[in-house]
């Protein structure tokens, strides 16, 4: 029990001070660095509460897939110099930062809510009566996720499909340019293309070169 | 202290909740680590999703963390895409030069 609790705090404690320097790290790459870091010590508490399929999908979709995604585009835009500085404000930029103090302060705020909430938080007993989908202790957490996903969320699974698949075609979509002066295969002029459009015979004259359009 | 329950689990996911709620309102400069910061408020929804989950012995809570996570890589890729167009139009993303909108 004591080395798990000493595990909980180890990489919460990660976690914690990763995500802090998420937002007030002055390079936007380390900032992407520390993201990774907080979702791989996020994804070990996942492991370590049980759900190790989450845990391992986390850690492909977000570090495999999202976090290398925000790298990709941090540097494909050369935003790492333009500094990401929020408590420093320089001369002449006052009204930008003179909602800092304010917040700070709702966010100090929301913080000690939730925290008030988790502490005087009680759940009626009659609750567990409601679980509809009580955890199997005897097959795999993988194996229990894939049986109920496929089948009593099948339709969830399906429409989130969608999601992604809308997502993919709107990224392509934002970011397709057109570019001039290209030249590109058409292939709708390509197969319909016909013979007396296609060929043609020429009468060439003698020592006279004959100039093609294309 | 050294028994680690549900509370400890809902106090770190309101710790980063409001770590990315805070790296919203204070950030000046960048508008890529805003979206960072929304990928850490959906890291404590997931990460109260999946304690409750474990308390309760309850499968729903992984199973809507799952679909989370498909929502977040989504939003992340057409966030992600709509900086890059900005980027292209404007040659800026600082948060500050952002005023097309007059807001």
């Amino acid at each position: 029990m004591i080395v798990q609790s000493i595990f909980f705090y180890l990489f919460s404690l990660i976690a914690i001070i990763s995500a802090i320097m998420v937002t007030v790290s002055r390079n936007t790459v380390h900032s992407v660095f520390f993201l990774i870091l907080d979702f791989v010590s996020i994804s070990c508490l996942f492991i370590m509460g049980g759900a190790e399929f989450l845990g391992m999908i986390m850690l492909i979709v977000y570090v495999g897939a999202v976090a290398v995604l925000f790298l990709f585009v941090v540097m494909m835009l050369n935003v790492a110099q333009q500094e990401n500085e929020w408590f420093q404000s320089k001369k002449g930029e006052k009204s930008s930062s003179s909602h800092i103090p304010v917040g700070f302060l709702i966010s100090v705020i929301i913080f000690f809510e939730l925290v008030i909430v988790i502490g005087g938080w009680k759940y009626k007993p009659e609750i567990t009566n409601n679980l509809n989908l009580q955890l199997d202790i005897g097959i795999t957490n993988t194996h229990s996720i894939g049986a109920v996903l496929y089948t009593e969320y099948i339709h969830l699974f399906q429409i989130s499909g969608m999601i992604l698949l809308v997502s993919m075609i709107g990224a392509i979509v934002l970011t397709y340019r057109k570019r001039e002066g290209l030249k590109r295969q058409s292939y709708f002029n390509q197969i319909s293309r016909e013979k007396n459009s296609g060929v043609e015979l020429v009468e060439v004259e003698r020592d006279k070169g004959i100039k093609i359009d294309v | 202290m050294f028994e680690i329950g549900l509370g400890h689990y809902l106090t770190l996911g309101a710790i980063i909740f409001t770590i990315g709620v805070a790296g919203i309102f204070l950030n000046r400069k960048n508008i890529i680590v805003i979206l960072m910061s929304i990928e850490l408020i959906l890291l404590a929804v997931n990460i109260n999703l999946v304690s409750f989950s474990a308390y309760l012995n309850d499968l729903t809570g992984q199973i809507f963390t799952l679909f989370i996570l498909t929502v977040a890589a989504a939003e992340a890729a057409i966030g992600l895409a709509i900086i890059v167009v900005y980027f292209r139009n404007v040659r800026t993303i600082r948060v500050e030069e952002i005023d097309k909108l007059k807001g």
